[in-house]
């Protein structure tokens, strides 16, 4: 049978200790071994974007990388993006308020995607985050309801940084 | 002296911007689609597909499969001999292939095994022996003389042909001043749903009893079609429907690949998880068949509709489905958006050997639609009349009965096309946009809930269940199908608003066979209006029976008893009242935990005429959108780009506007991807772009900014007034991209999607035709 890896790795900020099949893909390894199924499979060949998940912060599409590939590094799925389990992020916040979803499939790998894009970007224009997430497909809101919410979203964590002091705060 | 005391402040429950009750669970990943759910214990099954269009089954030999270790179970067509299908006057087909396959890709036999690769080393096992027959990808070739027959008792492969004609229409075209005949043809596309399909069937051998969680809109249609195919007593058949990825029509019939998953756990004594690849997700189809259409409208110079008549054919694929009710569609609903006075309709369903379609978004309305709305510009530019103009001088006044029996109670077009011609700008600047730029109008419309059920069993059309019990949570229960659209947050926010309670006083339960109220399904935009209905009435009932304990309480009776929600009290009375909790401890002390039943249903003068076919196109009310769109097309590349959308749609009353634009929203964008990029197309059979790269779904880069007009026409018989908001803006978005596409480069292609390849090949076809009208160009070469 398949050859298999002992592999060590962070998910959601917990250690892991797995034996891994070689040819598990890192979004099997998540949903099934680990039961993070907020990662979503939607096309199975990286069209769709609805698996995305950071791998040490960068997104990557986790229908397309194995999981042995993943060993020692720090892996966040939907279920860990937010700041604690009695809170939302700021994105899941404004994905709800905004109605950047309705089915809910595509939205794990759209609030990954932008969590990065965001990170990177603090400031971005209506165009940036067009192309932010133009790797995700949505099949049910044409996209408006999403990039309000992004926009949106920028906004709610520039107010957090304000209130983390000086040191968060924008340069005047 | 004390005043009454105030109502606590409430914002009102329906009107505004509600997200929706399960956007924490979406926006978490803890929302459970079916492929999430714990199988830890389930078998893998696996479908046999047929890599034939059109043969005979001479032999399948599973024994070297079964042998193989892992291997639990196989079935065949042999394991079900009942057909099946949505239209109980239509099932021809059947889970697995019996004696023929009909399509690539149709499922022949099926495997439960214990890992992904004894099940996938399994199906490389099957042997299949056949006879080829001729195959036929198109009506033409399927309509041939001598062509073999799909189906023994549709000679000919047509599987209904509909003639209606309503009013003088030999008149209405001797009383045109200019008549125009156009044809038009639309490509075939598909849902493209984001979740795959998944089915998780546990079956219990000890009591012979099926539990199945399905990603279904049409959890009922999944339960009858279990029993029936498994040969099983309704009551021992459950079905859940979880957290489901969209459906888009795609899950409004039960889809095969459900009984399978059910055949296949009774086999195997056990439980089996079917998780369908994107692939076969394709395969399973039920799109919007590719359509010819004919059309031909008669008018005054004035621009005044005096006739249409319209021949329509599609490709509906190897199976009935819903295949009559699509084509009937087609022409019932020529109607109830302008006044024409005569309308024939010519329609023609045809088998083909391709992947059976369904029931789209927009079912079988949005071609003719395209079809009509760019006939109408033809002929506007004919007259030298504004698109504007032209769609105004025919409309409707409500209310009236259409030619065809179909009632219209609230109509908001005029409205409609005031607002997208003020936000586009029409007027000022259709004619000044640069060169290769253009505007487009098109308008459209839709039901809200098809009057005639599928199953006729002379049910109410919809049933809601309350609960109310100690803890005072009001537990909503439907088997109406939330896909995305918002369904449990609408029927929430309408108890809600009638018991005058926060929405954190509500829960909704919803698609469990065992535990919740039978309902039809989410398709044909029946929810909001038909089970809405049902929901206020349920609530309504329970606030008679918490208003008749605060009048015990209060010693009054039940009618003077004023409900502020948290506070019921004697109107015009001085006490402080009762607190929500003390009148649901007095009425549960009254009579136990209180459950209460809201229906509704369509009353018979809104069910149609009395001709065959009248069951199809009636409604108690019809949505309405103006749709206008902005292109660039590139000279050099064909490329089209819509740069903008405006839309306005009458959906009565937007009882959550946030769902409503996202709806809309929605539905505009769906028809911008047949519009431009989306289409099925086979080779030999075999579907050249079964897979989301290849199949052009819009990416956000090539979305355009939609702007939404809500027009709230207040439908007498609408919850609130509401009407649907999600299926009746879709169809004229093609029309506007191509009335505008047709503005921006003088050329009028008549196929859709409007691709680069096409708008090149027609604008260097112009180019050709106008060097050769050039007198004395050819001469000179």
């Amino acid at each position: 049978m398949s050859e298999k890896r002992r592999v060590s790795l962070a998910v959601n900020g917990t250690a892991y200790e797995e034996t891994i099949e070689t040819r598990l893909t890192l979004a099997d390894f998540l949903r099934h071994q680990l039961g993070l199924t907020g990662t979503h499979l939607g096309c199975e060949h990286g069209v769709c974007g609805a698996c995305t998940v950071l791998v040490d912060g960068y997104s990557v599409r986790s229908c397309l990388m194995l999981a042995v590939q993943a060993g020692g590094s720090d892996i966040t799925t939907v279920e860990g993006i937010a700041p604690s389990k009695d809170e939302l992020h700021p994105l899941q916040e404004a994905f709800r308020d905004n109605h950047g979803l309705q089915c809910g499939f595509c939205t794990p790998g759209m609030l990954t995607t932008l969590v990065e894009f965001l990170r990177d970007n603090p400031s971005p224009t209506e165009r940036d985050v067009r192309e932010a997430i133009s790797g995700n497909l949505c099949r049910c809101t044409g996209y408006q309801g999403i990039v309000d919410a992004a926009l949106d979203a920028a906004q709610r964590l520039k107010g957090q940084d304000r209130t983390a002091g000086p040191d968060g705060g924008e340069s005047p | 002296m004390s005043a009454p005391p105030e109502a606590p402040p409430r914002p009102s429950a329906i009107g505004a911007h509600v997200p929706l009750i399960d956007g924490i669970e979406k926006v978490t990943g803890r929302a459970d689609y079916t492929a999430d759910l714990d199988h830890h214990d389930a078998l893998v099954g696996r479908i046999f597909r047929s890599p034939h269009s059109h043969a005979r089954i001479i032999k399948l030999d599973v024994e070297k499969a079964l042998a193989l270790p892992g291997v639990i179970a196989i079935v065949t067509g042999n394991d079900c001999d009942v057909p099946f299908g949505v239209l109980p006057i239509a099932q021809n087909e059947y889970p697995m292939a019996r004696d023929k396959v009909r399509y690539r890709g149709e499922p022949v036999a099926a495997v439960a095994a214990m890992d992904e690769a004894a099940a996938e080393a399994a199906l490389g096992l099957i042997e299949m022996e056949v006879e080829e027959l001729p195959a036929y990808y198109e009506p033409a070739k399927a309509r041939a003389p001598g062509a073999v027959d799909l189906h023994d008792d549709r000679p000919g492969n047509l599987e209904r042909d509909v003639h209606h004609e309503f009013g003088d229409v030999e008149a209405g075209f001797e009383a045109a001043e200019i008549v125009r005949e156009e044809v038009f043809n639309c490509g075939e596309v598909t849902q493209v749903q984001m979740e795959p399909n998944a089915s998780l069937a546990s079956y219990d051998p000890e009591r012979d009893r099926m539990i199945l969680h399905t990603c279904t809109q049409v959890p009922y249609y999944v339960h009858l079609h279990v029993a029936q195919c498994l040969g099983m007593d309704t009551s021992r058949v459950r079905v859940i429907k979880p957290h489901v990825g969209g459906g888009f029509g795609h899950r409004s019939e039960t889809l095969n690949f459900e009984i399978i998953t059910c055949i296949l756990a009774r086999a195997a004594r056990g439980k089996v998880r079917m998780k369908l690849s994107r692939e076969e997700t394709f395969l399973t189809h039920r799109g919007r068949p590719s359509t010819r259409i004919k059309v031909k409208i008669g008018m005054t110079k004035d621009g005044r509709m005096t006739a249409c008549a319209c021949e329509t054919t599609q490709a509906g694929g190897a199976y009935g489905g819903y295949g009559i009710v699509t084509i009937l569609y087609s022409g019932a609903l020529l109607n109830a958006i302008y006044d024409i006075p005569a309308v024939k309709f010519d329609g023609y369903r045809v088998y083909t050997n391709t992947p059976p379609c369904g029931a789209m978004r927009g079912h079988g309305t949005v071609n003719v639609r395209y079809a009509f709305e760019s006939l109408l510009d033809l002929m506007a530019d004919e007259l030298g009349l504004d698109p504007f103009e032209i769609r105004r001088h025919n409309l409707l006044e409500a209310p009236i009965e259409t030619i065809n029996g179909l009632m219209i109670e609230s109509y908001g077009l005029p409205e409609c096309l005031d607002w997208v011609e003020q936000a586009s700008g029409w007027a000022h600047r259709r004619s000044n946009l640069p060169k290769g730029k253009g505007l487009g109008l098109a308008c459209s419309h839709y039901v809200s809930g098809a009057a005639k059920p599928v199953h006729w069993t002379g049910e109410p059309h919809a049933v809601v269940n309350l609960k109310l019990d100690f803890d005072g949570g009001v537990t909503v229960l439907t088997g109406a199908a939330d896909i995305g659209q918002g369904s449990d947050t609408v029927l929430a926010q309408l108890v809600g608003e009638v018991l005058k309670l926060d929405l954190d006083r509500v829960s909704v339960i919803a698609n469990d066979s065992r535990i919740t109220p039978k309902d039809n399904g989410s398709y044909s935009s029946r929810v909001t209006f038909m089970v809405g209905n049902a929901a206020i009435e349920a609530a309504e009932k329970l606030k008679g029976v918490l208003s008749a304990a605060a009048g015990r309480k209060l010693d009054a009776k039940a009618d003077d008893i004023e409900c502020l929600g948290e506070i019921y009290r004697v109107r015009g009375g001085q006490g402080p009242g009762l607190s929500f909790k003390e009148v649901v401890a007095e009425a549960v002390a009254h009579e136990g935990t209180i459950t209460v039943k809201g229906t509704f249903t369509v009353p018979r003068s809104h069910q149609g005429g009395r001709y065959r076919g009248a069951g199809v196109g009636p409604s108690m009310a019809y949505s309405y959108a103006a749709v206008a769109a902005q292109v660039d097309v590139d000279a050099d590349t064909g490329l089209v780009t819509v740069e903008k959308v405006w839309v306005a749609h009458d959906c009565g009353y937007a009882l959550n506007r946030l769902a409503c634009e996202g709806q809309i929203q929605g539905a505009v964008w769906m028809g911008l991807g047949q519009a431009l990029s989306e289409e099925i197309r086979y080779f030999n059979g075999l579907p050249l772009a079964p897979n989301m790269l290849d199949y052009r779904v819009p990416t956000i880069v090539e979305s355009p900014h939609i702007e939404v007009e809500l027009i709230e026409s207040i439908d007498p018989n609408g919850p609130f007034g509401a009407k649907e908001a999600s299926e009746g803006a879709l169809a004229a978005v093609i029309p506007a991209v191509a009335n505008a596409v047709a503005d921006a480069i003088g050329l009028r292609l008549h196929e859709t999607p409007i691709t680069p390849d096409r708008v090149i090949t027609a604008m260097v076809r112009s180019a050709r035709e106008a060097r050769r009208d050039q007198p004395g160009i050819g001469d000179a070469a």
